[in-house]
């Protein structure tokens, strides 16, 4: 009775049918994030060697470096659902952006703490005007503006709907501001400042590198699927609170 | 056309009803770079070099002020429902509405500037490109600011949230209108700096009218 | 057997790496345990719901 009053109009929709799904993906994405992350952090910390120019510090990169490409995959992901979401309405794809937008804003904030932590040693100074930083520092405020703009309505579809839009908004003009943004470095520094994670990378880097990359990548999954079923049990729940208000 | 002017009039002379709201963007913007002297000294050199920065920052946070009300009083009132129901596109009521905050703040803040450049001492050379950016640059803050508008159309705590949504979206004009100033104070062409800007200003004025109408339509619903 | 003071002291850097990893660390802890808590308060309060429904419906039945 109640089912049938809400308009599922997709499959996956369906928090049953989702939990399904989920419960399908889940120990794979899990279990590989688990390996994938052990050992990541086992050829990061033990088994790669120091860098000829920063020492140990270079391992902060194991951390920054994958959170600053999460920080920027997920912002394209989110835009992705919300273009998804837009033309073909489907209530997934809207889901998606907002499940994924702490998660987002969890890794520029690592990204931005390491690189603070890395920037110290390297530049003598906790944090330094350079191109990456800074557009990462208003990445970091484009997904605080999203997360803010998204709760911000009595109903939580246009919310979501509100939200979509601004992440088009947002990566139309990320580029642009990371553009402005190496303009102005350029402008205003010398380029003989290290800029964090050079060009030359050593193959013995890369291997701790990629298993990081993944190792994020995988937990992204793994959470991000967690979240859509916790959204879709909210959506659920609202659904089931107005439908009896009304009786 | 003759209808999105007359819109636009219409709200040019409601604003200038209130005059009020014509007034305190400008006296933000004034009062707001004045107190940079006071806080860092009246040291001329220290002046010249902060001189851009200054007035273009307060400048983006002068422009935010009336945002919020850009749509609010006809969203409120059922105005907006019917505008939407007119056969004007939404798209066309965005583009007046941004003129006409364009012309109650950007113009004052241009009228306003080169005086703010004079106590600030801005470079001798840097004048004309100050006034170019700024007639560049602030149409774009008002379109960008309009989505803003659009967007947190319904929301609640609106204004905060605006400035939060908009002002990581103004960096990029920011850093063009100021690096633009800059190179003209040293002597060099500003430009590719404005060129630039004036792509950003051709860009706003295509893009930005279907995304506050398509927030627009998402709060009318 | 592994040298953990030198370990630790990452040839000096030590206390811009560990605070990095931990603080790495703490960010998936805090993801994670954050979607866990409110997807089981959720899933909870899903059930209680559904189970209300269904009480209501077979009351209803029994009353006609």
């Amino acid at each position: 009775m109640t089912t049938a009053r809400i308009p599922l109009l997709h499959r996956y929709a369906n928090p049953a049918a989702f939990g399904r799904l989920a419960a399908k993906v889940l120990p794979w994405t899990t279990a590989l994030a688990i390996l994938l992350l052990g050992l990541g952090s086992y050829f990061a910390l033990f088994a790669s060697p120091p860098d000829y120019q920063q020492g140990e510090s270079v391992r902060i990169m194991y951390v920054h470096v994958p959170a600053a490409i999460m920080s920027e995959v997920v912002y394209g992901m989110m835009a992705a659902a919300a273009v998804a979401g837009i033309i073909w309405k489907h209530a997934l794809a809207d889901l998606f952006v907002k499940a994924a937008a702490p998660l987002g804003a969890a890794f520029t904030f690592v990204c931005l703490v390491a690189g603070s932590l890395w920037g110290k040693p390297m530049w003598g100074a906790w944090w330094v005007w350079d191109a990456r930083l800074t557009s990462e520092l208003i990445l970091f405020f484009l997904y605080l503006g999203y997360l803010a703009l998204v709760d911000a309505f009595d109903d939580p579809q246009r919310g979501l709907r509100a939200g979509a839009i601004l992440v088009l908004v947002g990566v139309v003009d990320l580029p642009i501001i990371k553009f402005s943004v190496d303009w102005w470095n350029t402008l205003h520094q010398p380029a003989s400042l290290m800029t964090l994670s050079g060009p030359k990378v050593d193959p013995s880097m890369l291997l701790p590198l990629m298993l990081m990359i993944g190792g994020f990548m995988a937990f992204f999954v793994s959470v991000v699927v967690l979240r859509l079923e916790s959204e879709l049990l909210a959506r659920r729940i609202r659904a089931w609170r107005t439908a009896t208000s009304e009786e | 056309m003759s209808a999105m002017l007359r819109l636009f009039a219409h709200d040019l002379k409601l604003q200038l009803r209130l005059g009020s709201d014509l007034i305190a963007p400008v006296a933000f913007f004034v009062l707001a770079t004045l107190l940079v002297p006071l806080g860092v000294g009246p040291e001329p050199n220290l002046l010249t070099r902060l001189a851009p920065g200054m007035i273009w920052v307060t400048a983006l946070l002068a422009t935010l002020l009336a945002l919020d009300r850009l749509f609010q009083r006809d969203f409120e009132d059922g105005t907006l429902d019917l505008l939407a129901l007119a056969p004007l596109p939404l798209e066309a009521i965005v583009l007046a509405k941004v003129a006409a905050h364009w012309v109650t703040t950007g113009l004052p803040l241009l009228i306003a500037a080169p005086v703010l450049g004079l106590m600030l001492r801005l470079d001798h050379g840097s004048y004309v490109t100050l006034e170019v950016s700024l007639l560049l640059g602030t149409p774009v803050l008002s379109m960008v600011g309009a989505f803003g508008a659009a967007v947190t159309l319904g929301a609640r705590r609106g204004g905060a949230l605006l400035a939060l949504l908009v002002l990581p979206l103004y960096v990029p004009i920011l850093i063009f209108a100021t690096s633009a100033i800059g190179a003209a104070g040293e002597g060099l062409s500003p430009r590719p700096h404005l060129l630039l800007l004036a792509s950003f200003f051709v860009a706003g004025l295509v893009l930005v009218p279907f995304a506050a109408a398509a927030a627009l339509r998402n709060a009318l619903e | 057997m592994i040298d953990f003071t030198t370990f630790f002291s990452m040839g000096g850097y030590g206390a811009y790496v560990w605070p990095a990893y931990g603080l790495t660390a703490l960010a998936f802890a805090g993801m994670l345990g954050w979607t866990l808590l409110t997807l089981k308060s959720r899933r909870r309060e899903e059930q209680a719901l559904s189970a209300a429904g269904r009480n209501k419906r077979s009351r209803r039945g029994v009353k006609s």
